[in-house]
C-alpha cells in the first residue's frame, strides 16, 4: 500500500469515525445514551488521534488528545455530562471535522483556529481535577496479552517499567491459564498479571503506557479503592473483558464488535462492485436474448426450456437486486452533516433551530447519497434562511420560540422519499406570483392555481440576483436544486401553508445503474423513454392534430394543445412513419417547457434497462442521457426529455434552455 | 472469422532508434494495414484491441456521415467510424465481409469500418515521410506519415485525431490524399 492510498483510508475512515462520535453526540443528547455510548465516542476520537499521530497531524492529535481527556473524566464518572461539556464536545467535534477537510485539501486549517476551543477543554477537565477526586490513591491494572502481542515483538517487562516510573508498582503473576508442562504451548501466551500502581496519575496517563499494545491484550482498569475488592487473580480474565474499562483496540470503530455487537463489514473497492454489477447487467441482457430465442422455438422441441428459462431469470433478478444491494448505503452517511450545518447557520442567523433527523437508516444508491448532499444542504440553508423566521417573530405569531427543521428519509416501493419540512413562515404565493409575473415568467393575466405558484420557485431565472429575499447571496436558486435532483432521476414537489410551513419531498430511484424505461420503435431504431418522464400515451385522431404555422404541430388533449416533437424528424431517422396519426404520441413532462408529446412509431415494451455510458468513448448527445442494451443485443439510446425540450419546443423560453446533466451510468 | 490477413513480420520488438527522429517519424513501429478500394493505411500496432466482422450498429442522432453509430462491444458501448467516409468519400456499403478494427487511444474505445485488413507491417523510423501539405484540405492532420513500400504506399493514421470526435469541424473532403496514391 502507498502512503497516498493509506492517506485515503485513513481519511475515509476518520470521516466514518467522525459519524459514529456525531451519532454518540446525538444519542447523549436527547438522552438515549447507555454506558456504551461515552465509550463509542472516545474510541472514535481515539482512533482519529492515533491515526493522525501516524501521518503527523500535530494539530488535530492535541485536539483529540484535549477531548480524550474531558471524555476519559466523563466515562469514569469524575465528571457528569451537561449542557455546557456537550456543547463543548460537539465544538471539538466540528473543529476536528474542519482539521481533517484541511489536512486532506492539502491546504492547512487557519492557524489557532481552535485555542480557544482547547483551553475550553482544558478547563473543562482541571474542574474535576480540583474537585474531589474519584479514584484515591493509585491504580489496579489487568493486563493479560494475547499470542500476538509477543509476535509484534512487545515485551512485557518494558511496560512495567514504564509504569514504575509513574510510580511504585506491585506486581502480582496471574498463573492461572498456564497449562501443565505436557500441554503447554511454548508460542502461545498464558501469563497475565496484575499492576496495583501506588501514584495519582490521571488514567489516560496510565493508558498511555499501553497505548501501542492495546490491540494485543486485554487491559482492565480500575481505581485503587480504599478497600480491596476479591482476589482479582481468581477472577476468570475473560469476564473482566466486558468490565467498564476495558480499552478497545483502537483500530476501527466496527473492531469493537463482541462488545458493541456492530455488524460485520468489509470495505471493498468501488470499481470492483461496478465490474459486478456491469457484469450481471450482462447477464441480464444475455437473458433476455436467450428468452427471446427460446420463444421462437416449437416448445414441443425441448420441453422444460422455458420453465428453465424463467426461473434463470427469476434468480437473476434477485441477483441483480443482491449486487444492486451492495453499492446502497445508509442516507445517514449525509444526514450526518445537516446538524453541523443547522447548529452553524442558526447561529450566524441569530435563529433557533431544531433539526429532527428520522430515517437515516434507509439505504440508497453510493451514488446518489453523494450527489444528494448539495441540493439537500441548499434545501436546509433555504428553510433556515426563508422558511424560519427569527425568535421575536416567531413568538409574536403564536408560535413557539425554536423553530422546527424536520428531515426524513423512507422507502416507499422502488423509490427513496426524502422530506424536508419546517414550520417557519411558508411559501408567500403572492409575493411569488409578483415576482414571477415581474420577471415575465408568467402573462400578467394568468390564473394560477397554488400548485402551480409553488412550481415557479423551481423556475430558472427566478431566484436568481435579488430575488424575493436574497437567497442567501449565493447566486444559486431551486432550480438547481431541481435539476440536480432530476439529473439523479428524481423528481422535487414542494407544498406549503402560509404562515405554518413548507414540505419539500423528494422522490429518488433506488439506483441510478438500472432504469424503468419504455422501449419506443422509430424507423429501424429503438428508444427508450424513462418511465418517471412519461404522463401518457395514445393514438392521436387526425382531427386532434393541429399545424402551428412555423411552429410545426400541437395535439389538442382535454382542451389543451401540446406541442409534437416527432422524434423521426428531431433524430433525423429514415423510414420511420410520417404519420402522425398512425404513430402513438407519447406525452412526456418537461420542467421547463410543460408537457411535450413525442411522436413514435410504435411502443414496443416496458423493461428495466441497465444504464450504460455513451460519453465514455463518445461524447455527449442533445436530448440523448446513455445507451442501454436490448434483449437482442443492440444498443439502444436512453432519451434525456429536459434535454430535448428547447430544440423541439414550440413556446419562446422565458431563459436559456438548460439540460439537465447526462444519466449516471453503472459504469463506463 | 476468417480474416484476409496474411502475417510476415520481418522484424519484431522495437525499432531501433524509436522516438528519436524528429517530426512523422516518431511514428515508427509496428502497423496493421489496412485497405479502403485500393489505398493502404496503417495503424498502429499497439492501438489495436481487437478485429471483428461489420455488425449492425445504432444511428447516433446528428453525428456526421462518417459515424456510423455504436455498437455492443460486449457491455461497453463504441462508435464505429467509416474510415473511407472520415477521408472524405462515400458511405463504406457495409456487408459482413467487412472488417471492424477496434482501437484504443488514450481511455477512448472505438471501432475502424475497413474494407480488409492485409498485413502487419514494420516501419523504421528513416523510412517515414511527411505528409505533405495538400491544398486547402486539413484531413492530412488525420494522417500522421507515408511509408513508401514495394507496391505503393501505406499511410499511417493519426488515432489521436480521428478519435477527437465529437469534433465535427474538420472539413470531410479529402480526395487529394487518396489522390497521392495513382
Amino acid at each position: 500500500m502507498s502512503f497516498d492510498h493509506l492517506r485515503a483510508t485513513y481519511f475515509e475512515e476518520s470521516a466514518e469515525l467522525l459519524d459514529s462520535a456525531y451519532a454518540a453526540l446525538a444519542e447523549l443528547a436527547e438522552g438515549r445514551a447507555d454506558a456504551e455510548t461515552v465509550h463509542a465516542l472516545f474510541r472514535a476520537i481515539h482512533s482519529i488521534k492515533g491515526g493522525g499521530g501516524a501521518f503527523g497531524f500535530e494539530r488535530l492529535v492535541r485536539l483529540a488528545h484535549a477531548m480524550e481527556t474531558l471524555l476519559d473524566l466523563l466515562r469514569d464518572g469524575a465528571l457528569a455530562m451537561d449542557a455546557g461539556r456537550h456543547a463543548l464536545l460537539l465544538r471539538g467535534a466540528d473543529a476536528l471535522a474542519d482539521l481533517l477537510a484541511a489536512e486532506k485539501a492539502g491546504t492547512g486549517a487557519p492557524p489557532g483556529g481552535e485555542d480557544a476551543l482547547m483551553q475550553a477543554l482544558h478547563a473543562a477537565a482541571e474542574t474535576a481535577a480540583t474537585a474531589p477526586p474519584a479514584a484515591a490513591a493509585g491504580w489496579r491494572l489487568r493486563f493479560t496479552p494475547r499470542p500476538a502481542l509477543f509476535r509484534n515483538a512487545n515485551e512485557p517487562l518494558l511496560l512495567v517499567r514504564a509504569l514504575r516510573r509513574l510510580g511504585p508498582v506491585q506486581v502480582t503473576a496471574d498463573l492461572s491459564r498456564l497449562p501443565p508442562l505436557e500441554r503447554l504451548e511454548p508460542e502461545d501466551a498464558h501469563l497475565g498479571w496484575v499492576f496495583e500502581l501506588q501514584a495519582d496519575v490521571p488514567r489516560a496517563q496510565v493508558e498511555e503506557v499501553f497505548e501501542f499494545v492495546a490491540d494485543d491484550c486485554m487491559l482492565a482498569i480500575e481505581p485503587l479503592a480504599g478497600e480491596t475488592p476479591g482476589a482479582p487473580a481468581a477472577e476468570p480474565v475473560l469476564g473482566s473483558e466486558a468490565a467498564s474499562a476495558t480499552i478497545a483496540p483502537p483500530a476501527i470503530a466496527d473492531a469493537a464488535g463482541p462488545t458493541t455487537g456492530a455488524p460485520q463489514s468489509v470495505r471493498v473497492d468501488v470499481a470492483k462492485i461496478d465490474r459486478l454489477v456491469n457484469l450481471v447487467g450482462e447477464l441480464v441482457i444475455n437473458q433476455a436474448m436467450l428468452l427471446q430465442l427460446g420463444g421462437t422455438l416449437p416448445p414441443a422441441l425441448c420441453p422444460g426450456l422455458i420453465a428453465g428459462l424463467e426461473t434463470l431469470s427469476q434468480h437473476l433478478r434477485e441477483l441483480q437486486e443482491g449486487v444492486m444491494a451492495i453499492r446502497t448505503q445508509p442516507v445517514k452517511s449525509v444526514f450526518a452533516r445537516m446538524p453541523r450545518l443547522v447548529r452553524d447557520l442558526s447561529a450566524q442567523l441569530g435563529k433557533e433551530v431544531r433539526l429532527v433527523v428520522t430515517g437515516e437508516a434507509t439505504e440508497i444508491d453510493k451514488t446518489v447519497v453523494e450527489q444528494l448532499a448539495d441540493p439537500l444542504t441548499h434545501l436546509l440553508r433555504n428553510a433556515l434562511d426563508h422558511g424560519i423566521e427569527a425568535p421575536e417573530q416567531r413568538v409574536a405569531a403564536g408560535k413557539p420560540r425554536q423553530g422546527t427543521v424536520h428531515l426524513s428519509a423512507e422507502q416507499r416501493g422502488g423509490r427513496i422519499l426524502i422530506e424536508l419540512t419546517d414550520d417557519g413562515r411558508g411559501i408567500d404565493r403572492a409575493r411569488v406570483l409578483a415576482r414571477a409575473r415581474e420577471r415575465g415568467l408568467v402573462a400578467a393575466e394568468a390564473e394560477l392555481t397554488d400548485s402551480e405558484v409553488d412550481e415557479l420557485i423551481f423556475q430558472p431565472g427566478f431566484s436568481t440576483a435579488a430575488a424575493i429575499s436574497d437567497i442567501s447571496g449565493r447566486g444559486v436558486g431551486m432550480d438547481v436544486v431541481r435539476r440536480s435532483i432530476q439529473a439523479l432521476g428524481g423528481r422535487i414537489t414542494v407544498d406549503s401553508r402560509l404562515g405554518s410551513g413548507s414540505r419539500f419531498v423528494l422522490s429518488l430511484p433506488l439506483t441510478l445503474a438500472v432504469l424503468d424505461g419504455l422501449v419506443v420503435a422509430v424507423g429501424r431504431e429503438a428508444y427508450i423513454v424513462p418511465i418517471a418522464a412519461i404522463a401518457e400515451s395514445l393514438r392521436p385522431r387526425r382531427e386532434d392534430i393541429h399545424a402551428v404555422v412555423g411552429r410545426g404541430e400541437v395535439l389538442a388533449i382535454r382542451g389543451a394543445y401540446v406541442p409534437l416533437l416527432p422524434l423521426h424528424r428531431h433524430f433525423a431517422v429514415p423510414d420511420a412513419q410520417p404519420d402522425p396519426a398512425r404513430g402513438i404520441v407519447v406525452i412526456v413532462e418537461t420542467d421547463h417547457a410543460g408537457r411535450m408529446g413525442l411522436l413514435v412509431d410504435d411502443l414496443v415494451g416496458q423493461q428495466q434497462v441497465v444504464v450504460k455510458s455513451l460519453e465514455a468513448n463518445y461524447g455527449p448527445i442533445d436530448g440523448i442521457g446513455g445507451a442501454t442494451i436490448l434483449g437482442d443485443g443492440r444498443v439502444a439510446l436512453i432519451l434525456d426529455i429536459a434535454g430535448l425540450g428547447p430544440a423541439a419546443t414550440t413556446r419562446p423560453m422565458p431563459t436559456a434552455p438548460h439540460r439537465a446533466a447526462p444519466l449516471q451510468p453503472a459504469l463506463q | 472469422m476468417d480474416l484476409p490477413m496474411t502475417t510476415h513480420t520481418p522484424s519484431h520488438g522495437p525499432v531501433a532508434g524509436f522516438g528519436a527522429a524528429p517530426g512523422a517519424a516518431g511514428n515508427a513501429g509496428q502497423f496493421i494495414t489496412c485497405t479502403l478500394d485500393d489505398a493502404e493505411f496503417g495503424i498502429d500496432i499497439m492501438a489495436v484491441r481487437e478485429i471483428k466482422g461489420w455488425t449492425d450498429t445504432t444511428a447516433i442522432p446528428h453525428a456526421p456521415p462518417w459515424m456510423r453509430g455504436v455498437i455492443n462491444l460486449r457491455g461497453v458501448i463504441v462508435p464505429i467510424l467509416d474510415l473511407r467516409a472520415r477521408f472524405g468519400m462515400a458511405q463504406t456499403q457495409a456487408t459482413r465481409m467487412h472488417v471492424v478494427v477496434i482501437i484504443q487511444a488514450g481511455t477512448r474505445l472505438a471501432g475502424l469500418l475497413v474494407d480488409a485488413v492485409s498485413d502487419i507491417i514494420a516501419v523504421a523510423p528513416e523510412e517515414v515521410r511527411p505528409v505533405p501539405e495538400i491544398g486547402a484540405a486539413a484531413p492530412e492532420r488525420l494522417l500522421c506519415g507515408l511509408v513508401p513500400r514495394e507496391r505503393g504506399m501505406v499511410a499511417l493514421v493519426s488515432l489521436d485525431h480521428l478519435l477527437s470526435f465529437p469534433d465535427a469541424a474538420l472539413p470531410q473532403t479529402a480526395d487529394a490524399v487518396l489522390a497521392l496514391h495513382s
